[in-house]
């Protein structure tokens, strides 16, 4: 398979990138890792005049932990750095481990953090752990930046709240008071798979009882949704298994999944119920792990 | 900042140097050439093999800066000044590498296809982690799909090398 032509640039700073995305605009295409625009332009529904890459930002490939924010995560890191990341195996496991369960080696090899939410594929594997954690996302562009929950930029498959000229620069988990968090994912094999369902639960867990909770549910949804009722439904109750599984119940009636080749609307909604029991019993035992 | 030229149809062709199994190579390629297909039509490194061409079966497998990763998603122009090491840059001096020599102990390939893919999944592996659990080599391979279904012996090969490297 060959590409058609295009012109490529490779700004040095976030400046000069959203220049060039505002100076083409439409014409322009962003490239991180290029595991998603590759293969649309193979695939023909993709073909952009002009392809501007962020391989070259440095300052995009961190991930570090500033007292007072968070963990700030660059929106140009790959995921197998987080998979072996030690700060995120001493703070939060459960990223780590999210990202693990992205494609294969050689694709978490290529495949950014920043891609994986700008793409706003449905089925993503970061953001339900991510927004479970409470995340924000910076976003720069030639106005400057702007900072919101990362929960809040989906609109629908495919599409973000970022204009033409911006770029996802930064992820931010805060400071938890959450005790506890976890993604767990089924695809239809191990390794190289598309969530059927993904659902990332965070827990706050005081004295044998749910203070509070956040419960993300990726691949059943336009975009990953929070199951607030479920949540609701959990604030300042004594844990039981009994509690956990009427959460899945209600969290399965919070989703809109569609039928595809992958499972069908009503057995992603039964996965959605045993995998919430799941992912909070996990969250609530083994902590952040 | 990139050199480049423009042809009089105002194609752009771009100035990269590459080194690829510790040769330096500066060349001129269009920003659309596709590495897998710079390594192969370029070099003649025809070790490196096409197959899915969209990231799934991993017979495209080289290493990028030591790290595996899928060349039919990169761009030669994104490559520029970074260290290639495609399956012909295993064997030094004449001789194999253990991974190489322990395939052929175990006889790992079958039809063969794949091999190449997996020998550099398998040497990023042992590079990062000297001594892998099965499930480590499992995983390791995870993105390299073999259609002889032989993985049994790809994973005692890799294994062996392992402890005997």
């Amino acid at each position: 398979m060959y590409l058609p032509n295009f012109e490529y640039f490779q700004p040095d700073s976030i400046e000069e990138t959203c220049q060039l995305l505002s100076q083409f605009g439409s014409k322009a295409k962003l490239m991180a890792g290029g595991t998603d625009v590759i293969i649309k332009m193979k695939k023909e529904l993709l073909a952009p005049e002009i392809l501007v890459s962020i391989e070259k930002i440095d300052q995009l490939k961190k991930i570090e932990y500033v007292p007072g924010k968070g963990v700030v995560i660059g929106s140009g890191v790959i995921h197998n750095d987080l998979v072996y990341s030690e700060l995120l195996h001493e703070k939060y496991l459960s990223i780590s481990e999210a990202a693990r369960q992205m494609a294969n080696n050689q694709v978490r090899n290529l495949g950014t953090v920043g891609g994986n939410i700008g793409s706003a594929v449905p089925s993503a594997d970061l953001p339900p752990i991510l927004i479970a954690l409470g995340a924000t996302v910076k976003i720069t562009g030639v106005q400057g930046d702007r900072t919101m929950d990362l929960e809040n930029v989906f609109i629908g498959p495919g599409k973000t709240v970022l204009t033409q000229d911006e770029i996802i620069t930064e992820v931010v988990i805060p400071d938890q008071k959450m005790t506890g968090s976890n993604y767990i994912k089924f695809g239809l094999r191990a390794s190289g798979a598309l969530a059927v369902v993904g659902v990332a639960a965070a827990v706050q867990v005081d004295n044998n009882a749910i203070k509070d909770a956040r419960i993300v549910l990726g691949a059943v949804s336009p975009t990953p949704v929070r199951a607030k009722k479920a949540e609701e439904f959990l604030r300042d109750k004594k844990i039981s298994d009994e509690l956990l599984a009427e959460a899945g119940v209600i969290a399965s009636g919070e989703c809109k999944p569609i039928t595809d080749v992958r499972g069908s609307a009503e057995y992603r909604k039964d996965m959605v119920r045993v995998f919430t029991r799941r992912a909070l019993r996990k969250a609530i035992d083994e902590g952040h792990a | 900042m990139l050199k480049f030229v423009t042809d009089k149809d105002g194609v752009k062709r771009y100035l990269v140097t590459l080194k690829v199994n510790g040769n330096e190579y500066t060349k001129m390629v269009k920003a659309n050439s596709l590495l897998v297909n710079f390594l192969r039509g370029e070099l003649d490194l025809t070790g490196t093999k096409k197959a899915c061409e969209q990231a799934d079966c991993g017979a495209c497998t080289v290493l990028l800066d030591g790290k595996p990763v899928n060349s039919c998603m990169i761009l030669t122009i994104n490559a520029d000044g970074r260290e290639i090491t495609t399956v012909e840059g295993l064997a030094s001096n004449g001789k194999l590498d253990i991974l190489q020599e322990k395939f052929i102990e175990h006889s790992a390939p079958q039809c063969g296809y794949c091999t190449p893919g997996i020998l550099m999944s398998a040497k990023a592996l042992l590079n990062r982690n000297s001594h892998p659990t099965e499930y480590e080599v499992r995983e390791a391979i995870a993105g390299n799909l073999c259609r002889c279904t032989g993985y049994v012996n790809y994973v005692k090969a890799i294994l062996d090398a392992a402890e005997n490297q």
